[in-house]
């Protein structure tokens, strides 16, 4: 299935666009996701952290994407 | 209160929101932005922000500030876009009927924003521009 990836910050900037299509497996984790994103965006590796959100919420490693998921990469967050 | 917003935060609507004839104290916390990092002249700042998010995210700190102290009215306002230096990015207000709790509960929302709530900041130099804490 294919599911949307929306990147902010630091992400956007190495995603080089706001939001990505990216073809997943079903069942797949967002550890898996982002085991994949960072082989195909390498700089995601050299922040000091990185997460997914799905649907506008932290979520564990272990959650398993459903379709019409929305995730997010959320890299350190610097507000305030 | 909770808001994300792109214009300039008039701090004097926000405390007058959050007044409440029963309290005896109001809190407000101003988040400034500085000319400088690490002796850095810094020109501007820009705030991004997921905002369902960060309003959900704040929306749970409220919450759990609310479980905790007794809070009458509160207020949390963080800036988008473009900051110039001098400007609030983020302000926030809590009456309670005694000090103590506004002072507390004022201090626990600004460190838990910053630890959890989806808004990043760029700082531009003369020199070129930073994702602030991206990089360890």
């Amino acid at each position: 299935m294919e599911v949307n990836i929306l990147a902010f910050g630091i992400a956007r900037d190495i995603f080089s666009e706001r939001k990505i299509v990216q073809q997943i497996a079903a069942g797949e984790t967002v550890a898996g996701v982002m085991e994949q994103l960072k082989v195909n965006y390498p700089d995601l590796s050299k922040l000091k952290a990185v997460m997914l959100a799905v649907n506008e919420e932290y979520v564990d490693d272990n959650y398993q994407i459903k379709d019409g998921d929305e995730l997010a990469i959320i890299p350190p967050v610097s507000g305030g | 209160m909770i808001k994300i917003t792109d214009q300039t935060i008039d701090t004097q609507v926000l405390i007058d929101s959050v007044n409440d004839s029963g309290g005896g104290a109001i809190d407000v916390f101003i988040g400034t932005t500085r000319n400088q990092t690490k002796g850095k002249k810094v020109l501007r700042l820009d705030f991004e922000a997921y905002e369902p998010m960060a309003i959900k995210e704040l929306q749970k700190i409220v919450d759990r500030a609310l479980a905790q102290w007794n809070i009458l009215k509160y207020a949390v306002v963080h800036r988008v876009g473009t900051v110039e230096i001098g400007e609030a990015a983020v302000v926030i207000a809590v009456s309670t009927p005694h000090r103590a709790d506004a002072f507390q509960a004022c201090q626990f929302i600004i460190d838990e924003l910053k630890k959890t709530v989806p808004i990043w900041k760029k700082e531009f130099f003369e020199d070129g521009e930073v994702w602030v804490a991206a990089h360890p």
